[in-house]
This record gives C-alpha cells, sequence and structure tokens, in this order.
C-alpha cells in the first residue's frame, strides 16, 4: 500500500498520545491520593 | 465503579471496531489511497477538541458568575483534554499533509488559526502554573478561557470563510462537499469512538482537579491549626509586655 507508512505512524500517534496521557492521569490521582490520606492521617494526629 | 469499567469496556471495543473499519472497510480513495484513511482519527480528535473546548467556555463563564471551585476544575480538565486532542490533529494533519500536498505545513487561514489555539490554551496552562492563589488562577485564568475561545469559531469557519490550503469541508460544506456513504458510516463510528475516549479521559482529569482541590483545602486547614497556638501565643506576649 503506497504511503501506508504515514497512516501507520498516525495511527500509532493517536492512541499513543492518547493512552501516555491517561496514564499521566491515573498516576497523578494515585499520588493525590496518597497525599490525602498522609494529610488526613496527620490532622487526626494532631 | 462498576459502571465506570463497564463505559472503559464498551469505549476499548468502540476503538477496535473503528480502528478496524477505517483501515478495512472504509472503501479506498481513488486519489490518495491508505493515507486518506488519517482522516477518520484526524476529524474526530477535531470533533472531540470542540467538544472539550466549548465545556471549558461554560466551565469559565459559570466560574465567573458562580465563583463554585467545581467550575474552575471542570475548565483546566477541558483544557488539557482539549490540548491533547488538538495535538493530535497537529500531527496527523501534516502526516497526511506530506504525501498529499508534498509539504509538512503551510501557513494558511486554518493551520494558523489552529496553530495559535494551541499556543493559547498551552498558554492558559502555563499562567495557571505561575499564579500561586488558587482564587486570583481560578478567576485570572476562566477570563483568560473565555478570551482563548474566540478562536474557536474563527478555526472553524477558517476555510469557509478564506481560501485556503487546507481541504474545504466535506461535511455541511455545501454544494459538493458530501461523503461516500460508507466512508461517512465508518467517519460516524469513528467520531463515536474517540469522542467516548475524550469524555473517559476528561472524567478522570477532572476527578484529578477535585481531588487536587480537596489536598489544598486538608493542607490549608493543617496550616491554620498549626498557626493558631503560635499566634495566641504572641498575642499573650505583647499583652504580657504591654
Amino acid at each position: 500500500m503506497k504511503n501506508f507508512e504515514f497512516l501507520l505512524t498516525a495511527w500509532i500517534v493517536v492512541w499513543a498520545i492518547f493512552f501516555a496521557y491517561e496514564i499521566t492521569v491515573a498516576r497523578r490521582i494515585t499520588q493525590v491520593r496518597e497525599e490525602i490520606a498522609r494529610l488526613r492521617q496527620q490532622l487526626n494526629g494532631n | 465503579m462498576k459502571a465506570r469499567w463497564f463505559f472503559t469496556m464498551v469505549v476499548a471495543a468502540l476503538i477496535f471496531f473503528a480502528g478496524y473499519a477505517a483501515l478495512f472497510v472504509a472503501p479506498d480513495e481513488k486519489t490518495m489511497h491508505a493515507v486518506q484513511r488519517i482522516f477518520y482519527f484526524h476529524l474526530p480528535s477535531w470533533i472531540a477538541m470542540f467538544s472539550a473546548l466549548c465545556v471549558v467556555f461554560y466551565a469559565n463563564v459559570a466560574y465567573l458568575v458562580t465563583k463554585k471551585r467545581k467550575f474552575d476544575a471542570l475548565g483546566v480538565a477541558g483544557v488539557e483534554v482539549g490540548v491533547m486532542c488538538c495535538t493530535i490533529g497537529l500531527i496527523t494533519g501534516p502526516l497526511w499533509a506530506r504525501p498529499v500536498w508534498g509539504i509538512w505545513w503551510t501557513w494558511d487561514a486554518r493551520l494558523t488559526t489552529t496553530f495559535i489555539l494551541w499556543i493559547l490554551y498551552i498558554s492558559y496552562l502555563l499562567l495557571r502554573g505561575l499564579l500561586e492563589d488558587p482564587e486570583k488562577k481560578a478567576t485570572l485564568s476562566a477570563i483568560f478561557g473565555i478570551f482563548a475561545f474566540l478562536d474557536v469559531p474563527l478555526v472553524y469557519l477558517s476555510n469557509r470563510l478564506w481560501r485556503t490550503q487546507h481541504p474545504q469541508p466535506v461535511i455541511a460544506g455545501g454544494n459538493g462537499s458530501g461523503l461516500d456513504p460508507l466512508m461517512g458510516k465508518v467517519l460516524l463510528l469513528c467520531v463515536v469512538a474517540v469522542f467516548c475516549v475524550m469524555v473517559l479521559v476528561y472524567i478522570d482529569r477532572y476527578r484529578l482537579e477535585l481531588l487536587r482541590n480537596e489536598c489544598d483545602e486538608l493542607k490549608f486547614e493543617i496550616e491554620s491549626r498549626n498557626t493558631q497556638p503560635a499566634n495566641l501565643g504572641a498575642t499573650s506576649t505583647r499583652r504580657a509586655g504591654s
């Protein structure tokens, strides 16, 4: 197929960006949840 | 949580079927052949971006009217998701243009207004990073977001108002525009799939922003508890001194 490499690159880019972004959001959610748990513990300890 | 998993599974199935339809079901375009299939992800990413930015506009106006932080969270989440969709469009566009036009990029009205849009919303995110006070940050970014949204209709209308290198609209573009019926169905499936992915990501990003707000409130509470005894101590010392 002519110019298939452009189609393949576009295909990979689209889903790579979506998945990479979703992974960063999920990681940030985990970090903030841990921070909230730590702060709650600190607040209850005082 | 169950609903969330169900929605994720539906989106995963949609991605699979949309991808299959775009690559194998849609008919071959006579002049561009394989590279034309980029269109099935290029156009849906713009539709997803426009939808996200419309929500941002609503959230920005709602924040300025109500001053509720949930609207600020909705706004910033939408900007990040919108920038992501815009980035996809700005990458897939040149990947289509290179074999079809012979160039990666040209400064025509559609491409330039889109690039400005991308820069504007990146600036929105940078602006938020520079401001410390949460209320000031939310107010200024809401005002900036409303200003940035002025470019959205301009992007949409650019290839209708001016002669551009970018193709004229194939949908709702007047006489001579239109798609092969099967291409139209595949495009619709791809639009639904990319839109659902955008919604899924948007919900997660919004949740993250709400959690950040909760975290800030807890930090403020701890800080105020820690400073209260010190202030009382300072007051009693002053009283003793006087």
